[in-house]
């Protein structure tokens, strides 16, 4: 077959995954409209739109635009960047099951917040989550650092994974010991450790906004390089990627991503660690095109999870981080159970 | 020279492997690098590719230290495929092939039709074409082997270094490989130095050898030249004949050992 007979096929290729883009986009609107209309109050979609475009101070329109928006766009922000980092996270450690957390993220923002309300008197919301996300920047810097000792040419996936339990684990054994002191810390930390979106209000959503941002286009940027990676170091090398700096740009990505997620919603069980599994299938193993699904994937999961959460046990509410974990959990024995995980 | 080795120091940590070793490419030329298992002559391909770091003197690439210019800019004109490297689960034969553009793109232009025709070509001339979209773990041995020179060659550089090509190979698909090699320096004249195990197919395919033994260089030159007996005893400790090659007239190894007469 000559060069030039080549070419459409390829053309071919491109097209598809525009396509799947297109299609996931089209889910996440979908979870974004039942997230909007569907709760405890039941709004239609003409309301919806209503409260959108021209509120008046209905009941509608209130519970929509303080409530409902906010809660909505937290949980396409989170998923975003817990798809993102979790696609991010298996790439660079060529593990299947790694999650952002093996960075040390969530028990950094942990002890982080209970740390700010023992010691610090820090009261409100906002306040927790900032002293939650700079916990989880030093944990993750800590990690980086301690992974980098003895190794040559920036910290390898083992040292990395290593590093991350290692201080997660004590840092978990310090946050045990300080919420057992402190009554009111445990309260709170209960409150953010189930993992939620609701009740944040649209203050938290532009706090993590710049960070979530930010990690997204580390992790565009890391992408290419990521995909050189893949190949192993010595190919990379020779494709002319600089091997530390890609580690650090997707290290610094992932922990922007988990970090302001973790700090605004407490852990979400197995966003990370499924979602880049559910796009794999779609996207091949190029990066370019695999965060880009995860994200959208991890959007619209984390969306519908909470709108589950919010109609199965009426009156009530169920956290989404509780949905996630039990629509997680068996989802995830079933992927490893049909298919083997893939050898990144 | 196209690619030199000046009194080149190569270690990892504190063992040292080859020192003070003088090596030249000519352009246009396939260099073979032979010797027995643990000569350091991968050891040394990896140096010529900047793969691995001198602990002493220097690597040349067109007459300029190949550390002092920008590894983008090397993997323009230097391609290098390790031994038997490894790609992530599922992945395409086009997207392999595709990721040897790589050093071309930029981080905002991601794909240009420069990009497409090296692909499209590079699969054409590996005779990839039709094993285009079948993932890399289920073709054969010599296809993948293929789809990787096939990487190195969307790479579009005019200096290929390869580390064993036919490592894992059958003998026919060693030749495949071996024949494909012969036909890119001769299509477009690239210069190609690649370390190789079986000898007789090392002097069929190369311009010139490099034998290798202890990180020293025994001797060099035209494949008549370097094979002889004495070399492949001083080098190998192997007792041999060396006869004419029946097909190419290059030399050709028969080792003695204890054999069985008829």
């Amino acid at each position: 077959m000559s060069a030039t007979a080549v070419a459409p096929r390829l053309h071919g290729i491109r097209h598809r995954r525009l396509v799947v883009l297109g299609t996931l986009l089209a889910a996440l609107v979908a979870g974004v409209v039942l997230s909007i209309t569907i709760g405890s109050k039941a709004v239609p979609p003409l309301d919806a739109w209503h409260a959108l475009t021209a509120p008046t101070g209905t009941e509608s329109d209130i519970i929509i635009r303080s409530l409902r928006i906010p809660r909505t766009a937290l949980g396409v922000l989170s998923g975003l960047a817990l798809g993102v980092a979790g696609a991010l996270m298996q790439g660079h450690t060529r593990n299947p099951l790694a999650d952002p957390g093996l960075l040390g993220v969530t028990q950094g923002a942990a002890f982080a917040m209970v740390a700010s309300i023992m010691w610090l008197g820090a009261s409100s919301l906002l306040a927790f989550i900032w002293f939650g996300l700079a916990g989880a920047l030093v944990a993750s810097v800590g990690v980086f650092a301690l992974g980098m000792v003895g190794g040559r040419g920036g910290p390898t996936p083992v040292t990395l994974a290593l590093a991350g339990t290692a201080v997660s684990a004590f840092l978990y054994a310090l946050t045990s010991a300080l919420v057992l002191l402190d009554e009111q810390a445990m309260d709170v930390f209960r409150f953010w450790q189930a993992g939620s979106i609701a009740a944040r209000g649209p203050d938290v959503v532009w706090q993590v906004l710049p960070f979530i941002a930010a990690g997204l286009v580390l992790a565009m940027v890391n992408a290419p390089g990521l995909n050189a990676l893949s190949l192993g170091e010595d190919v990379a090398r020779s494709l002319g990627q600089n091997i530390a700096l890609t580690r650090t740009v997707g290290v610094a990505a992932v922990t922007l991503l988990s970090g302001a997620s973790v700090a605004a919603c407490g852990a979400l069980a197995f966003v990370g660690l499924i979602v880049p599994h559910l796009a794999r299938p779609l996207s091949g193993t190029d990066h370019r095109w695999l965060l880009p699904y995860s994200g959208l994937i991890g959007a619209a999961l984390v969306l519908i999870a909470d709108v589950i959460g919010r109609v199965v046990a009426p009156p009530g509410e169920l956290e989404v981080g509780v949905v996630l974990a039990l629509i997680g959990a068996p989802f995830f024995v079933a992927l490893v159970r049909r298919r083997k995980p893939v050898r990144l | 020279m196209r690619l030199q080795a000046a009194a080149v120091k190569l270690g990892y940590g504190d063992r040292t492997i080859v020192d003070g070793l003088d090596l030249g490419v000519e352009p246009g030329t396939v260099t073979t690098i032979i010797g027995p298992n643990g000569c350091g002559k991968s050891t040394l391909l990896r140096a010529l590719g900047r793969l691995l770091k001198p602990q002493g003197g220097e690597v040349l690439l067109d007459g300029k230290r190949i550390d002092r210019i920008p590894t983008r800019e090397v993997a323009k004109v230097l391609g290098v495929l390790p031994q038997a490297p490894t790609a992530p689960e599922g992945l395409t034969v086009a997207d392999l092939v595709a990721r040897g553009r790589h050093p071309h793109q930029t981080w905002y232009r991601q794909w240009s039709s420069d990009d497409e025709s090296a692909v499209a070509e590079a699969l054409a001339m590996t005779g990839l074409a039709d094993l285009a979209e079948r993932p890399l773990d289920e073709l054969s041995g010599g296809q993948r082997q293929r789809a990787w020179i096939s990487m190195a060659l969307a790479q579009g550089t005019d200096l290929l270094l390869l580390d064993e090509p036919t490592t894992f190979l059958d003998l026919a698909h060693q030749v495949e490989v071996l024949e494909l090699v012969r036909q890119l320096h001769h299509a477009a004249g690239r210069t190609i130095v690649m370390v190789l195990h079986d000898l007789n197919l090392a002097a069929r395919y190369a311009d010139r050898l490099v034998a290798m033994r202890d990180g020293r260089v025994i001797s060099a030159g035209a494949p008549h030249e370097v094979l002889t007996e004495e070399l492949l005893r001083e080098v190998f400790e192997l007792d041999a004949k060396v006869i004419p090659d029946p097909v190419a007239g290059t030399p050709l190894v028969v080792p003695i050992g204890t054999h069985r007469r008829s």
